[in-house]
């Protein structure tokens, strides 16, 4: 048995509690520009303050202030959207897995077809028909991202379709709604929470970098990946300015990336090859 | 075997009947494209006049015909914004993504093939805590980032290679490899799980009991059995690779189709947009139904039931 991930799990709870204290914590208000500041190092760099420990953006901002509230867009975002393409994703993969025959055929080829369609440009298209808006890109990645749960969903009841439980369950006279959310569901939520936990990180960087393509979350809301974008053609001359949130970025997957293998070695250790 | 080839064959056409469908009632959905292309004075006439000329006045269904029938035929229209055949701009963009991308998928397996498999023998090691950290940041780096920082640190701070453009050979290293950062982790984390698990079974101990040599085990035995589950992940890398393109070429201002999908949909080019995206869907599919019919070839398990989960 894998050691628990200490780390990851604090540093998730950390991003967590900035996220929901945001208010609380942050130092600053991070929409007040203060032109006359603009473009401040971080503190530790000659110029710096501590008024603005991660420094100062292109209006002045408070970067500090910016990555923390951002936290909120980022992880709302990650979570909603997971859970949204979770619940279709596992709904086609039950309901394919157990009707095998031409309804299952049908689900399962346009969860093929789903699954190959590039799923930024999708996001892109989307986000650009229905314009930008926190509501559109949860909708625009999970449009795409459910097949992947179906995918793994419907294989898994294909198995336990093979089981003596369920063909007991039918000899009984269960209905097939019964058969699916009672016997089957249950025995495929390990999976489907690894698999969750697994994807977190991943929707958190394709909802970065829509918004940093200016097609996720539009400003000014603090958005890790249109922070990024607004530093980019400053980096030779303020590097912090899209550094600190890239960096914010990293350690929240990370953390959630590790704390989803480990969930995955003690949940379903099956999943490893997928 | 000619059975499972042709299920499959079918299987992608109706993928790319489908996702042309969507492509086309997407691309209409982007906003009438006419209200950027006509001036602010433009009258009703005009616009009823331009709707006309671009075969946006008949009904959808026979929109979608005429679409689909001439995009066989390489025909994907005029472009709005550049006001050229988008076949063209197609010519002119596909070869650099192309380009880019075998670079990059080349430079990723020869990087992530014998980190992976040393990572498996010397499993507990230093080379092995060293590849699971690269493994660990190539799926948690932002791309868009990576891309930054480099061009930042090697191309601005150290100027050892140019950042933007593909002028030349040393053009494709920053980009190539920004690209290629989460193939060769994905691979080289696939390559080491599945390596140890063959390393492990009886085949592999009866080899080494008859005496063969370590190096023979590993590269002889051992990786041809542990390369089935990489060729089966090879068509989603390379989907990948396509996807993640788009923001490399845009973060390095690569001349790429992906560049050209992010410009198409910011100035909502229909044409441009359903031609990039149909032409990137087609070579997905394709990719994905080659690799299937090698994993078929060298996997005759998979022959047998083709409706595999």
């Amino acid at each position: 048995m894998k050691r628990p991930p200490v780390v990851s799990a604090a540093i998730i709870l950390g991003f967590v509690l900035l996220a929901l204290l945001a208010d609380v914590v942050s130092p600053g208000d991070p929409y007040e520009q203060t032109l006359r500041a603009r473009f401040t190092p971080p503190a530790w760099e000659a110029h710096g303050s501590w008024t603005h420990p991660l420094g100062t953006d292109r209006l002045g901002r408070d970067l500090l202030s910016r990555i923390i509230f951002g936290a909120r867009v980022s992880l709302a975002a990650g979570v909603v959207t997971v859970l949204l393409a979770g619940f279709i994703g596992a709904g086609v993969g039950l309901v394919a897995g157990y009707h095998r025959g031409r309804v299952g055929a049908i689900l399962m080829r346009v969860t093929d077809a789903t699954l190959a369609f590039p799923i930024i440009l999708l996001a892109l298209i989307l986000a650009v028909t229905v314009g930008p808006s926190f509501t559109n890109v949860v909708i625009a990645i999970a449009v795409i991202l459910w097949a992947r749960y179906a995918r793994v969903i419907h294989g898994e009841v294909l198995a336990l379709m093979e089981r003596e439980f369920i063909a007991q369950a039918r000899v009984i006279g269960c209905s097939a709604g019964r058969i699916i959310v009672v016997h089957l569901l249950p025995n495929t939520l390990n999976t489907l929470i690894v698999l969750l936990t697994l994807q977190v990180g991943y929707v958190i960087i394709v909802e970065a970098s829509l918004s940093f393509l200016g097609a996720g979350i539009p400003p000014p809301a603090p958005a890790w990946g249109s922070m990024v974008a607004e530093g980019r053609d400053v980096i030779t001359t303020a590097w912090w300015v899209s550094f600190f949130p890239g960096l914010a970025i990293l350690l929240v997957v990370l953390a959630f990336n590790l704390f989803g293998d480990w969930l995955r070695d003690v949940l379903d250790p099956k999943l490893r090859q997928q | 075997m000619a059975r499972f080839l042709l299920t499959r064959l079918i299987q992608s056409v109706a993928t790319l009947v489908l996702l042309s469908l969507v492509i086309f009632v997407l691309a209409r959905a982007t906003g009438d494209p006419l209200t950027l292309i006509l001036p602010m004075v433009a009258t009703e006439e005009d616009f009823a006049n331009a709707r006309r000329y671009l075969g946006l006045d008949q009904p959808l269904h026979v929109q979608y015909l005429m679409f689909v029938g001439k995009a066989a035929a390489g025909d994907f229209g005029t472009s709005i914004r550049a006001r050229r055949p988008v076949i063209e701009l197609l010519r002119q963009r596909l070869p650099s993504s192309l380009a880019l991308g075998a670079f990059s998928m080349a430079v990723s397996l020869l990087i992530a093939f014998p980190l992976g498999v040393l990572a498996a023998v010397r499993k507990g090691t230093a080379l092995d805590t060293g590849a699971k950290i690269v493994a660990a940041l190539g799926q948690a780096l932002p791309t868009f980032w990576v891309g930054i920082v480099l061009i930042e640190i090697v191309a601005g701070r150290l100027q050892w290679l140019p950042a933007g453009g593909n002028d030349s050979p040393a053009h494709y290293i920053l980009p190539g490899f920004t690209l290629g950062w989460f193939v060769i982790a994905g691979l080289m984390r696939l390559l080491r799980s599945s390596m140890l698990e063959v390393l492990d079974s009886d085949y592999v101990k009866t080899a080494r009991a008859k005496g063969a040599g370590e190096p023979a085990v590993v590269w002889r035995h051992a990786l041809k059995n542990a390369l089935i589950p990489v060729v089966t992940f090879a068509g989603v890398y390379f989907a990948i690779l396509v996807t993640t393109a788009i923001v490399v070429e845009t973060v390095f201002a690569w001349p790429g189709m992906g560049r050209l999908a992010y410009e198409a949909i910011t100035a909502r080019d229909f044409p441009v947009i359903q031609a990039v995206v149909l032409v990137t869907a087609v070579i997905v599919v394709a990719v994905n139904l080659v690799v299937d019919s090698l994993y078929a070839c060298i996997d005759p398990r998979i022959r047998i039931d083709p409706r595999r989960p």
